[in-house]
């Protein structure tokens, strides 16, 4: 074990990909030699060279596309958009193109590649910078979308992504970078895609969240248990497919649900998870899934503190849900 | 800037010594065969439509020497990176017919499982990228995969097929752009046929020429006359060995016309005339081309219509061997979305076998 910053995770997990499988090329903005404005790629274009880790001109379709063609012929491209909030210019390519290459051919053509991807607010990034589009990739049939919470996991989750057979949308929670420090298992790891984590366990509600909204949640709960309410936490760590077993058998045991995002909330992935939970635990709820999320708004830069889900806000939806 | 166009075939029917590929009969005969096959592949295929036996159809009526003579130039290896118009390339490379007209039928008799509307196939073995409909989305794919075949040490080449609608997309712009940067083995070949659905080539673009624009991007640009099939052959054989030999990308215009209309829901009368439909017709490719072989000594008008009769039997074969298939089964609806079926399309494929529970 060495404890890693998740910045420093996520370079692990490609730098120990590209080393034990030539087939892995990165390639995005500015991540050669400068590597990458958040220095996840730091020092691999010096290790692996520029035909492997490809510093590309200024377009998202032009990446994304670059990449879908480079899987189509053999390769594990692992495409870096250097903001989420920057690639919509990229959406046509993903949605149509790299989520639909393996249903349109019948599994003749098959476009393994992964979006590495900074999401989410908390930098004081304003509306360009910080935004968490989850559901718009979530909703496309072919996708796998995966945000981790803590350095193992960033680690662990991205290495099974590059090893998977699907295209995977993998949301980096930026703020979390470098103020997420932790154990990270040396060399070869992985974690398996599709499965959730208990954070911690609780009795009277489940609060399910995913990505910087975790450590949010991990607040509230303590400050909850303060109050004699046992919370439990989960972590979905992937979003799609979700590990729909871990949320009812939570549910089911707690008998009340409350879904966090830093997203807006209509259509957000909270109101799936919620409509989820009512189809499939219904006779366990004690009281309505509440959901906590961000506003219907676009991303405020004055604003951010009062956009982002914060610890109180958490609670008083965990006190509203439990005094149903 | 005014670009050359390139003509070998010239009108008395002689052919221009510096761009003659200098094949010998028997291969010129193999080009005009597979010109009239694909014109009687529209034929058919549009006939089929009208009569509800598939859906819709795409046809190139009027580009076969851009089709036949790009697709003959490919080789084993090469990649093709189509566009909805480009059967009669991909059949040249490879692309079995059986497997193109069960695509038309989307039934059991589809590789592809019915999954996409006609003309958006695609083979694996014969590296025929699946095509889809937003225009020039395969441009920049197509560098991506001329990159991996480079990054490799290989010696083929990538070919990417789009139209001069295309030419006005982001993704034009990208791909070539990214493909001149990284200096990889690319052809784009634009078959510039005059239109995208109703609005003409002078509508699309204010510089009057597609090719013209490689220069933008840092490497060569071409135009050649696309009913012209030798020197179509020519002009992408020297530009995919280019390629191979490292020497990076090129961009292709064959100047040509859709002498039918964009679909089969589609009706060219509301934005273009008679007169100029006339015109090109007189430009026919295959016309144009069995004018030299009758010259050269090599076709006769006898010979001539036995290929075409040929070519139709040859269709309608592959017709009946697909029409009789049975439908895509139900249940194939939720499969291949990823590699391995997720809880959530296992549900839904219950509901698909039992859509009401008792």
């Amino acid at each position: 074990m060495a404890t890693m910053t998740l910045v420093q995770a996520i370079h692990d997990a490609l730098a120990l990909e590209m080393e034990r499988d030539s087939r892995v090329v990165l390639l995005g903005e500015d991540i050669g030699k400068n590597g990458g404005v958040f220095r996840v790629t730091e020092g691999l274009w010096a290790r692996f060279g520029s035909d492997r880790v490809i510093d590309t001109p200024l377009a998202e379709a032009g990446i994304v596309g670059m990449a879908i063609g480079m899987a189509l012929n053999g390769l594990r491209p692992v495409a870096e958009i250097q903001f989420v909030d920057f690639i919509y210019p990229a959406f046509d390519q993903i949605v149509s193109e790299l989520a639909k290459f393996r249903y349109r051919s019948a599994g003749q053509f098959t476009a393994p590649v992964v979006i590495r991807t900074p999401s989410g607010g908390g930098i004081k990034g304003g509306h360009y910078h910080s935004q968490s589009p989850e559901a718009y990739f979530i909703h496309t049939a072919g996708l796998k979308v995966v945000m981790p919470s803590t350095p193992a996991d960033g680690k662990g989750l991205l290495a099974a992504a590059m090893r998977g057979p699907d295209p995977v949308i993998f949301l980096e929670p930026k703020a979390l970078y470098r103020t997420a420090k932790g154990e990270v298992p040396e060399g070869d790891y992985a974690v398996p895609l599709g499965k959730a984590r208990v954070v911690r366990t609780g009795e009277d509600v489940s609060l399910i969240t995913y990505g910087a909204t975790v450590h949010v949640a991990e607040e509230a709960a303590a400050t909850a248990g303060q109050e004699g309410i046992d919370v439990e936490v989960i972590d979905l760590r992937t979003l799609w497919p979700l590990d729909i077993e871990a949320v009812v058998r939570s549910v089911e045991r707690t008998g009340r649900a409350v879904v966090l995002h830093e997203a807006p909330r209509t259509c957000g992935f909270g109101a799936e998870l919620s409509a989820l939970i009512q189809e499939k635990a219904f006779l366990h709820l004690k009281a309505p899934v509440a959901r906590v999320t961000g506003f219907d708004t676009p991303f405020p830069y004055s604003l951010e503190k009062l956009y982002l889900p914060d610890a109180l806000r958490v609670l008083g939806a965990i006190r509203a849900t439990v005094n149903f | 800037m005014e670009l050359p166009l390139l003509v070998a075939l010239r009108e008395d029917g002689s052919v221009d010594p510096d761009l003659d590929p200098k094949f010998d009969g028997g291969t010129l005969l193999f080009l005009h065969r597979r010109m009239i096959f694909l014109r009687a592949l529209d034929e058919k295929a549009l006939n089929l439509q009208r009569a509800g036996r598939i859906g819709f159809y795409i046809g190139a009526t009027g580009q076969e020497a851009a089709e036949v003579g790009s697709g003959f130039a490919l080789k084993e290896g090469d990649w093709v990176f189509p566009s909805y118009r480009d059967q009669g390339a991909a059949l040249l490379h490879g692309y079995p017919l059986s497997a193109l007209v069960g695509q038309l039928y989307g039934n059991s008799s589809d590789a592809t499982k019915g999954r996409q509307m006609p003309n958006h196939w695609c083979d694996r073995a014969a590296r025929v990228v699946s095509v889809s409909s937003p225009v020039a989305t395969q441009l920049p794919q197509a560098v991506g995969a001329a990159y991996a075949g480079k990054l490799r040490g290989e010696k083929s080449a990538v070919i990417a097929y789009f139209g001069d609608g295309g030419s006005s997309t982001g993704e034009f712009h990208v791909g070539l752009n990214f493909a001149g940067v990284f200096r990889t083995p690319n052809v784009f070949f634009c078959s510039n046929n005059q239109y995208a659905i109703s609005l003409p080539f002078a509508k699309q673009t204010a510089v009057g020429s597609i090719a013209v624009k490689a220069a933008a991007y840092g490497f060569p640009g071409v135009r050649v006359d696309g009913n012209d099939i030798l020197a179509v052959v020519r002009v992408t054989r020297d530009a995919l060995e280019r390629a191979r030999a490292g020497e990076g990308p090129t961009l292709v215009e064959a100047l040509t016309y859709r002498m039918g209309a964009h679909s089969t829901s589609d009706d060219p009368t509301h934005y273009r005339s008679e007169e100029e439909v006339e015109a090109w017709r007189r430009r026919d490719p295959i016309r144009r081309f069995a004018v030299y072989l009758k010259k050269e000594g090599l076709l006769t008008d006898q010979a001539e219509a036995a290929l075409a009769e040929e070519a139709r039997e040859e269709v309608k074969r592959a017709v009946a061997a697909c029409e009789a298939a049975p439908p895509v089964p139900p249940e194939s609806l939720v499969e291949d979305v990823y590699a391995e079926m997720p809880w959530h399309l296992k549900e839904q494929q219950e509901w698909i076998r039992e859509p009401v529970k008792e």
